[in-house]
């Protein structure tokens, strides 16, 4: 009996440690994700209204659901929205998704849960790993996402970046160089990178520390009962033993 | 109180039914951890009713605006995303609730003579758990709703003959669109839960006829005190397994809020990553896989690769799919030990089991994967293993050298 249970137990663990093994063919980098930190949370957002809202649409979410993140009426006015919509709409996409088929060949996706399927790690690799390919329709390809549809939006902020490829007994090794500087160094677009993919993360499940803050209480209420139903059920038991 | 009780008595079997099933309800007193299962699964299920009605008030079957929707209770319904995370916790927990309720059933034998019927209408509560499972997935028109639909629509496809016609009977349309989303919506809110509830009602009905069986698998009631008819090692259900099973809950609970709080995707196991992409009929994903608690089966449907006999390999994976989901209605019959527990059980029984616990993970792992040559040859050898254990079962349980059960239950 026992040694089945144990041999159950390992087969679990086995089972879910598999879990955290990348499937995808490229090591991604980290995304430095914090949805604690409203600055940052803020930062992103202001990036994502000015470089992604024109083409994608985040139409799951409203504009005055920002107060989460330490957003005023005012400033969600001011800030975030310049279409004239009212503070609690959605935030919709300004291209029609007819124009986007006919200009990128897909319509660019809505980008309310692009951090739920696609992962932020992903994201934060994917926006910067954009590099300059001639034989792509837009000029730009992308070391992750082999020949996306989107061109590079932050090339005046990242610069550009060239593809090398170095052949060896262990096969293709392929890096980014950046060849032409942009307005931002390295570590600077990185971190606006990391500010967005942080936002795009909040905007996956804008409850998720709300979530989180009331499992606390949740937890502490549950342990508080095992004490007390533990308690009653030896209580009752003394009869029985 | 007591007249008011005493008018009731007059009108309705009150008193009497909370006797018979509650506090004279004599259940053996030698329970373990295994069978806090049956307590757990009503209470999945009572959690699972509950929030979908909530659910229902703001979700909308319709192929346009279900994904929306969905997203509209995570956002802007008051405690939606709660309510939607419970409930597809529950989903997820239900089965792991229901499986260990099967495996302690296997492992003391619980489907043995008298409980045959018990274990026949826990099946079919199965049955119905898959089907429920099933059409609630397809509701949030994620793509691995449409996809892992389209795979499993695409099985009746396979039956000779009828097949096309039953396929396109099943979803009123000749693919998976808003008129099969429909129709799914409605089986999993109403036609399947009813089922569900009257099944469940004829479980307890019937294990409350036979009575539990126990860790030691003897009959409590073949030893009775003379005096008062009571089964000498039996105690009133309620209180002592009442306060007992709610131990059980709490820490049940502890688990379940742990995964809705902190962990409602369970790495994808639970929330796979690719359902949140909205359902696109022009494109298959490169892998489709069913969530977790169906990949036993899926591997085995996966895993004939070749035509045998007249029949293709397609219809081979979806007899072989069906049979390792039924085969399990059938243990009360294969099973020819004279013992009903595994502590009075022989090496082979124990062997048998580790082997089908082994293979039935292995395979739910060989599931979530895309297949390779080494992983359809994995899945086929533990296909094997897995149906040995039930064909080779009045074999092996037959020559087992079993230990003599006790006369009274152990402490």
């Amino acid at each position: 009996m026992k040694k089945i249970t144990i041999v159950i137990f390992i087969l679990c663990m086995t089972l879910f440690s598999d879990l955290f093994a990348a499937e995808s063919g490229m090591a991604l980098d980290s995304a430095p994700i914090s949805t604690s930190d409203n600055a940052s949370l803020q930062r992103g957002a202001e990036s994502f209204v000015n470089y992604c809202l024109t083409c994608h649409g985040a139409s799951y979410m409203r504009y005055n659901r920002h107060y989460d993140i330490g957003f005023t009426n005012e400033e969600i006015l001011t800030k975030l929205i310049f279409t004239g919509q009212k503070v609690g709409g959605l935030m919709e996409s300004a291209m029609q998704k007819k124009e986007g088929e006919e200009w990128f060949g897909v319509a660019p996706p809505d980008l309310s849960v692009i951090a739920r399927s696609r992962g932020a790690d992903w994201l934060y690799t994917y926006l910067r790993a954009f590099y300059r390919d001639d034989s792509t329709a837009t000029g730009w390809n992308n070391l992750v996402f082999d020949r996306a549809a989107m061109p590079h939006v932050f090339y005046q902020l990242q610069g550009e970046q060239k593809l090398i490829v170095k052949t060896s007994d262990k096969g293709e090794q392929k890096t980014l160089v950046l060849d032409k500087q942009g307005e931002m160094t390295k570590s600077e677009f990185d971190s606006f990178v990391g500010d967005l993919v942080n936002y795009l993360v909040y905007l996956g499940e804008p409850h998720a520390n709300a979530r989180r803050e009331l499992g606390l209480k949740v937890m502490a209420f549950l342990l508080g009962m095992l004490i007390l139903s533990y308690a009653l059920k030896r209580e009752y038991w003394k009869d029985i033993h | 109180m007591n007249k008011i009780i005493e008018w009731i008595d007059k009108r309705f079997p009150l008193t009497s039914n909370w006797k018979a099933h509650l506090s004279e309800y004599y259940a053996p007193k030698n329970f373990n951890f295994w069978y806090f299962f049956g307590s757990l699964a009503l209470l999945v299920l009572v959690n699972q009713i509950l929030t979908g009605i909530f659910l229902t008030m703001n979700y909308k079957p319709d192929a346009g605006m279900a994904f929306a929707s969905v997203e509209y209770i995570m956002r802007d319904v008051d405690y939606g995303w709660l309510i939607r995370y419970m409930h597809s916790t529950g989903a997820s927990m239900f089965f792991v609730v229901v499986y260990l309720h099967m495996f302690r059933g296997m492992m003391y034998g619980s489907y043995q003579k008298p409980r045959e019927l018990l274990w026949l209408v826990g099946m079919a509560i199965f049955l119905v758990l898959m089907s429920l499972a099933f059409t609630g997935y397809i509701l949030p028109w994620g793509q691995m709703s449409y996809w892992g639909a389209q795979v499993i629509v695409s099985m009746f496809g396979a039956i000779p003959t009828i097949g096309e016609s039953l396929q396109q009977w099943v979803l009123g349309d000749f693919t998976l669109s808003d008129v099969a989303l429909n129709r799914f919506f409605a089986y999993h809110v109403v036609t399947l839960p009813l089922i569900m509830l009257v099944l469940v009602f004829a479980h307890i009905l019937a294990l409350h006829e036979v009575g539990s069986n126990n860790p030691d698998g003897i009959e409590i009631k073949a030893n009775k005190n003379p005096k008062t008819g009571i089964p000498v090692d039996g105690i009133p259900f309620h209180p002592y397994y009442s306060v007992k099973d709610i131990v059980g809950v709490v820490v049940f609970l502890m688990v379940f809020c742990g995964i809705v709080f902190f962990a409602p995707e369970m790495g994808g196991y639970f929330l796979e990553y690719n359902n949140f992409i909205p359902a696109n009929t022009l494109q298959t994903p490169d892998h489709i896989a069913p969530v977790w608690y169906f990949t036993p089966y899926y591997s085995m449907l996966r895993a004939v690769t070749v035509n045998f006999l007249w029949i293709d390999a397609k219809l081979w994976g979806v007899i072989l799919m069906a049979a390792s989901v039924v085969i399990f209605a059938f243990l009360p019959w294969l099973d020819r030990s004279p013992v009903k527990s595994i502590r009075y059980k022989g090496k082979y029984f124990k062997t048998a089991l580790t082997l089908f616990v082994i293979s039935f993970f292995v395979l739910g792992w060989l599931g979530t994967k895309s297949p390779t040559p080494l992983y359809t040859l994995l899945a086929q050898i533990f296909t094997v293993i897995y149906f040995a254990f039930f064909i080779l079962m009045p074999w092996y349980s037959k020559i087992d050298k079993t230990k003599p059960e006790p006369k009274r239950v152990k402490e």
